[in-house]
């Protein structure tokens, strides 16, 4: 276990450096705006406001809520401070609904979505990339020029599709939403029906979308692997074909796996676009709503919080990664 | 180089890319000449008006008038207001009146429209909604007239007397030649929500997101190369805060960083290049790791341990030792970066942050639009379907070039 430990440690540690270092950017890049930040905030959100004292209220209150006129790092500190009691303010435009409880209303609607859908979507990408290297052929010339035009696609316009061919055109799902308009959240049947109802097309977009790029990943991988000199031994000692298609899809399934964990923050960010043609009650439709509400507090929160999402996410695909990989195993050994 | 120009062309893949990607190219630079219209101009008083040929009616009264008989001009015109829909229609409302079904029939346009003329009453509630029963006054209106054969007069109100004085009249079998009128405007993908001619506007879109595409992917590239380069060939201490930095910004996903920067910039201040540059700086890292491993495993050929025992610099050896053995390479990556840098754009532009509004039109903003009329959820298919298809018909072309591309470059992945 000693080898595992040592593996588990480092991908820890690197986890939280890079916690450490988003959160930073986090305080950074918006303290980064050329002049008073509090004054355009400020100015962002008493736009046709007329009383001068609401306004400098407003501006009190703001230099007040961010510590501005403290020194950075203990502006710092205060940042620090809040975000760990999970205080990350009140929002702007939702008043005075506090940020966390925005996102705590939200962020399920995005995990439930978007992993789930991506996890079967890689699988799935996999199998057809896996099957297009191994049957060549007619498969791999239909399924690889499909696979190139899907990935390329942006998340937003397979949503978008979606919607037309089997929400207006079709009418066998709901257009928009995470469940009927009619209804409140509660336990009862009716409801959870209509929310695997609704679950349905951001689902599959995001399958969709992802199936393409995995495919296409994982045929090169195989064809790599299909060439490598171990498979033309294994072939020359006469083992069978089935016995060595196992090896080989095993060991081009590692590098995807990695590819996985390098790429779920793009993927993460493309489905959230996703969700806003689907008007699904997640993060995606928050960090709009926060956009057009020049919410600044809501954004700072939504975007730390999808931060702290992709690098968990990439944290526990690395450590799955260091459990099936031989090789690490293996240095336990030595 | 000829050689390989002549190899990369005979792929077919990269063959396909690049002919479309060429012919975008071209109809982006072409069609402003031939067009000068203002790519944002608003011509249209309404929103999405169908794709088709417009044609002046005030001009088309009074140009030349043609005699055609045509057997089916009448047909054809009871058919646009009386379809197999109507008809049902009025069969219900005189179900309703209290007609036995048996006098109903809805195939003799004569008998139907006897019926209907001489039972309809708006003032009739019928026990039916109000909505239904503006559908049938509408209706009714729509269909005034519709079997005669009488024509209709043209006539100016006289300014003094306030009287109607004829001027021209159409009969039914009266038609001009579009040729002749003078006022025809054609928009083969109708217009927005705002009333702009989308295919102008798609054309100065396409412009901007390559324009787009271009900088933030030169930009991306450069960032990447550089700091691969440095990284893998001077090694050590360099390589290991370099290859930290690249390693914190895989994992922290540029999406993210893409929206506090855009939303920090504030909207006025995010022109189409601003945006471009963002995404540009958001977007090296897969450059430069690739980068670094290529440079890594060149660091130690016998070419390169030559000219260092030769004395020639550290830049001199980069540039002619080490850059034309990944050429390839970084330019598949650039067309990648240019691709996912238009993508980007869209993207943001869908969350409300793209470029300003006011100035020029991308396929980001057209798309962000569309959306915000609802366009895709009314089947307004004109205002995102083109768009849609330019955005994936950009992607698709730079993607099939850079797949032959490596084709060409890695023997292992040929068919």
């Amino acid at each position: 276990m000693k080898g595992y430990q040592e593996y588990f440690l480092r991908k820890l540690g690197w986890f939280l450096i890079t916690f450490v270092f988003a959160f930073l950017l986090n305080f950074i890049l918006p303290r980064m705006m050329p002049g008073d930040p509090v004054a355009v905030i400020t100015q962002r959100v008493t736009q046709g406001m007329t009383s001068q004292t609401g306004v400098a209220k407003i501006y009190q209150e703001y230099s007040e809520l961010f510590g501005t006129n403290k020194p950075m790092l203990e502006q710092f500190f205060l940042y620090v401070k809040n975000v760990s009691q999970g205080n990350f303010g009140i929002s702007f435009s939702q008043y005075p609904r506090p940020v966390a409880e925005i996102i705590k209303s939200s962020i399920w609607w995005t995990v439930c979505l978007q992993f789930p859908a991506i996890i079967v979507g890689w699988l799935i990408g996999n199998t057809l990339g896996a099957l297009a290297a191994y049957l060549k052929g007619g498969f791999d010339k239909v399924i690889m020029p499909v696979s190139i035009f899907v990935s390329n696609f942006p998340a937003f316009g397979m949503a978008i599709i979606m919607v037309v061919i089997f929400a207006t055109t079709l009418k066998w799902f709901p257009i928009s939403g995470g469940y009927g308009f009619d209804q409140i959240p509660n336990m009862s049947w009716t409801f959870v029906w209509s929310v695997i109802v609704h679950y349905q097309l951001p689902f599959w977009s995001i399958v969709l979308i992802s199936i393409g790029g995995q495919a296409i990943g994982m045929r090169s991988m195989s064809i790599y692997e299909l060439n490598a000199d171990y498979v033309k031994y294994s072939r020359f000692l006469g083992i069978n074909d089935r016995k060595i298609v196992g090896y080989v899809f095993r060991n081009a399934m590692l590098p995807q796996v990695t590819g996985l964990a390098l790429s779920i923050g793009t993927m993460v960010g493309g489905a959230l676009v996703a969700e806003i043609i689907f008007s699904y009650p997640g993060l995606g439709n928050t960090i709009l709503k926060a956009v057009v509400g020049q919410d600044y507090p809501l954004i700072s929160g939504v975007t730390l919080i999808i931060t702290l999402m992709v690098l968990s996410a990439n944290f526990i695909i690395e450590i799955i990664y260091g459990i099936i990989d031989p090789r690490i195993k293996a240095t336990q050994a030595d | 180089m000829k050689n390989m120009l002549q190899q990369i062309f005979r792929s077919s893949k990269f063959l396909i890319g690049f002919t479309i990607f060429m012919t975008m190219l071209l109809t982006v630079i072409i069609y402003p000449l031939i067009v000068k219209d203002e790519p944002l101009a608003i011509i249209g008083q309404g929103t999405f008006f169908e794709p088709g040929i417009y044609v002046n009616v005030f001009d088309s009264i009074n140009s030349t008038h043609y005699t055609l008989s045509l057997n089916d001009a009448a047909a054809r015109r009871i058919a646009s207001k009386l379809g197999d829909q109507e008809r049902l229609d009025m069969k219900d409302w005189l179900l309703a009146f209290g007609i036995p079904e048996n006098e109903i029939d809805i195939h003799d346009n004569t008998k139907l429209m006897e019926l209907w003329v001489n039972n309809y009453d708006s003032k009739l509630a019928l026990g039916m909604t109000s909505a239904k029963r503006n559908y049938y006054a509408r209706l009714d209106k729509s269909l005034k007239g519709i079997l005669g054969t009488e024509g209709v007069i043209i006539a100016i109100k006289n300014t003094e007397t306030g009287l109607l004085e004829e001027t021209n009249s159409i009969v039914q079998t009266d038609y001009v030649n579009i040729g002749q009128v003078s006022s025809i405007r054609i928009l083969p993908l109708g217009t927005d929500n705002f009333g702009r001619d989308i295919l102008t506007e798609l054309v100065s879109a396409t412009r901007t997101s390559l324009q787009i595409g271009f900088v933030a992917g030169i930009i991306a590239t450069l960032i990447g190369l550089t700091l691969g380069l440095f990284a893998g060939y001077i090694g050590g201490l360099v390589d290991d805060v370099i290859m930290f930095i690249t390693n914190l910004f895989t994992v922290i996903p540029g999406f993210v960083l893409l929206i506090l920067i855009s939303f920090s910039i504030g909207q006025e201040q995010r022109g189409a290049i601003t945006v471009a540059v963002v995404i540009g700086f958001t977007s090296w890292v897969w450059t430069a790791r690739a980068v670094r491993s290529q440079v890594v495993s060149l660091r130690n050929r016998d070419h390169v341990n030559l000219s260092k025992l030769s004395g020639h610099s550290i830049v001199h050896i980069i540039l002619a030792d080490i850059l034309p053995y990944i050429a390839s390479y970084v330019i598949m990556a650039l067309i990648l970066q240019i691709s996912s840098g238009i993508l980007a754009e869209a993207g943001l532009s869908i969350l409300g942050l793209g470029p300003k509004t006011t100035e020029v039109p991308t396929l980001g903003l057209m798309m962000n639009w569309a959306m915000i009329y609802s366009a895709h959820v009314t089947g307004k298919w004109w205002a995102y379907i083109p768009v849609l298809v330019t955005i994936a018909m950009v992607s698709f072309s730079m993607n099939l070039m850079n797949t032959g591309l490596d084709q060409v470059f890695n023997p292992a992945l040929r068919d």
